[in-house]
């Protein structure tokens, strides 16, 4: 536990102390409150005219709800961002220290590799909650403006959570691989974007494939959330891929150890 | 303190080391001398459970480096050939997430790193991010990194690799101080650098030990002497004794028995004569049977030229 703490700070660390964190979250923010303002914009726009119309007609305006129509599309586009985003923050995990032969310090103290593993796990987490917590700006506004609904705000964010976790458990095994960080990211975005359209051609795929398919496929999961609803099967699924993961990066990590040729 | 028993490693297909063992007594310095590419790095790598080896045993302070790997991990302080360092660290906030990840009890971690900084000479680059330090600080922030601890056990590949002069005596200084207090292996491919600390020394060429023996011993054996292999029908003793009379060999050591009555033998002579005619002739008058006679490639005489040639650079610097 102690180790574990000992790699988490150091890594957490050196993502502040370099401009990996702050590059991140720069463009991040950029691309996200781009999202906002787009979606919030046709949102007005909307509302405007179905006002208009209402009048018009002399009916009573329809009941437009800026959960269901600005917020739940806004989150369904940070996943697609993270996509991008988490394996920038993942792929120098691994690579950098193996790269750097600083592996060896690691392999050679008296540490597990699960520590270390988690540890790292833990740091990137925290870089990607930080990413999630900046966005929190523009529920303020909406809420000043607005009367959207905190509890699928909250849900939508357990489930980035979630998902995020799990982008961040692909991204780390990936990254176990390799010593190229470059590679890493690379190979980790075409991974997410793979686990993202999977679900796409479920429908052709017959009915156990198709159901197959569309069960692993990342972001069916966490359409839920973004409905204000947590429901269990979709955490134990998030949670069921992120061990699945963590378990492949901790067998390739330690085989280097009865690997005997 | 450290076992090691006919450890082999390959790397696909192709033997790193082979057949590799030896033994270092507590308190001793041990030099590993070899060019580059021996099996020196393999062999540390293998002893600081980096890798495991493909056959053979090794433990450390009577554990299995294979099977005990942590309590092994915990008395070992280990030096790469390139130090292992976060550069975006300050060399004080570095070497105490090494205390932490080393095991220290949080409230020693200061006077360890103080001790340490002093013993390592890099107090006064303390709060100075690691990248912007010169390579004989970061060399010695390395050496610092392995010292942390206060392991039983101190491995170090090639720790003057690098440095200038001036950093080469100093860190050679420090290996020689540690000494007693600490076991200490530590390998080069630079002939004097082993003569100046270890009082043992084993002598690595591809894969293979080739001698192990004091340095003063090795000095003498290396210089002026070539070998020859001589198998022999006939009484071992007597044999032994009758070429050892003979004039221009310096040394016979018995090598193997292939069968009841044959026996081997590397003879040394001086340098420059050639006394195979010689040795046939004896052995004929004896009325024993020569089975073999062929010069030995003068293996350590080259890797000693090999060796003496890197030495210049470094005493002509």
């Amino acid at each position: 536990m102690r180790n574990c703490l000992a790699i988490f700070y150091r890594e957490v660390r050196s993502y502040f102390n370099s401009p990996v964190a702050y590059a991140i979250l720069t463009g991040f923010l950029l691309i996200a409150g781009y999202f906002f303002y787009a979606i919030i914009s046709s949102f007005l726009n909307y509302t405007l005219t179905a006002s208009i119309e209402a009048q018009y007609y002399q009916m009573a305006p329809p009941i437009i709800n800026v959960n269901m129509m600005a917020l739940r599309p806004f989150f369904l586009n940070l996943t697609v961002v993270m996509i991008f985003a988490v394996p920038l923050i993942t792929m120098r995990l691994y690579a950098e220290e193996k790269k750097s032969g600083t592996i060896e310090l690691l392999l050679t103290s008296p540490i597990r590799s699960a520590e270390t593993m988690f540890g790292k796990y833990l740091a990137a987490l925290v870089l990607y909650i930080t990413l999630l917590a900046s966005t929190s700006i523009y529920h303020i506004i909406l809420f000043i403006y607005g009367n959207p609904e905190l509890g699928q705000i909250l849900t939508s964010y357990l489930g980035l959570i979630f998902m995020g976790g799990s982008f961040i458990a692909v991204g780390i095994f990936i990254s176990s691989l390799t010593e190229n960080q470059m590679v890493a990211g690379f190979v980790t975005i075409i991974i997410l974007l793979l686990f993202w359209i999977i679900g796409w051609v479920a429908t052709f795929a017959g009915p156990f494939f198709g159901s197959l398919l569309e069960y692993i496929s990342l972001l069916n999961h966490f359409d839920e959330f973004g409905m204000g609803v947590i429901d269990i099967k979709h955490i134990i699924f998030y949670i069921s891929f992120i061990s699945f993961f963590l378990f492949l990066t901790l067998m390739f990590i330690e085989s280097a150890k009865w690997r005997t040729r | 303190m450290i076992s090691v028993d006919h450890l082999t490693k390959y790397y696909g297909a192709k033997p790193a080391i082979q057949d590799v063992s030896f033994n270092v007594k507590k308190g001793e310095i041990l030099g590993f001398l070899g060019p580059n590419a021996a099996g020196k790095t393999t062999t540390m790598r293998i002893l600081t459970c980096y890798m495991p080896a493909t056959e053979g045993t090794a433990t450390v302070g009577g554990f299995d480096v294979f099977k005990d790997s942590l309590e092994v991990r915990k008395r070992i302080g280990y030096l790469p050939e390139n130090p292992p360092l976060y550069t975006d660290m300050t060399a004080k906030g570095f070497l105490e997430f090494v205390a932490q990840i080393k095991g220290i009890e949080r409230r020693e971690i200061k006077n360890r790193l103080s001790e340490v900084m002093e013993k390592a000479a890099i107090t006064e680059v303390a709060n100075r991010l690691i990248k912007h330090l010169s390579k004989g600080y970061k060399q010695r922030v390395g050496i610092a990194q392995a010292l942390i601890h206060n392991p039983e056990i101190l491995i170090l590949d090639e720790p003057t690799v690098g440095l200038d002069p001036k950093q080469i005596i100093e860190v050679r200084e420090m290996i020689k101080n540690l000494g007693g207090e600490h076991t200490i292996i530590l390998s080069t491919h630079i002939l004097p650098e082993v003569s100046m600390t270890c009082e043992r020394v084993i002598i690595i060429n591809e894969g293979k030990i080739v001698a192990s023996d004091t340095p003063d011993n090795l000095t003498k054996r290396l210089k002026g002497s070539e070998s020859l292999f001589v198998e022999v029908e006939g009484p071992r003793k007597e044999i032994e004794a009758k070429i050892k009379s003979m004039k221009g060999i310096t040394r016979v050591t018995f090598q193997r028995k292939t069968n009841q009555n044959v026996v081997g033998f590397r003879v040394e002579t001086e340098l420059h004569t050639d006394l195979r005619k010689e040795l046939a002739t004896l052995v004929v008058q004896q009325g024993w049977g020569l089975m073999e006679l062929r010069p030995m490639g003068m293996s350590l005489e080259e890797i000693f030229l090999h060796l003496t040639t890197k030495e210049e650079e470094v005493s002509g610097a």
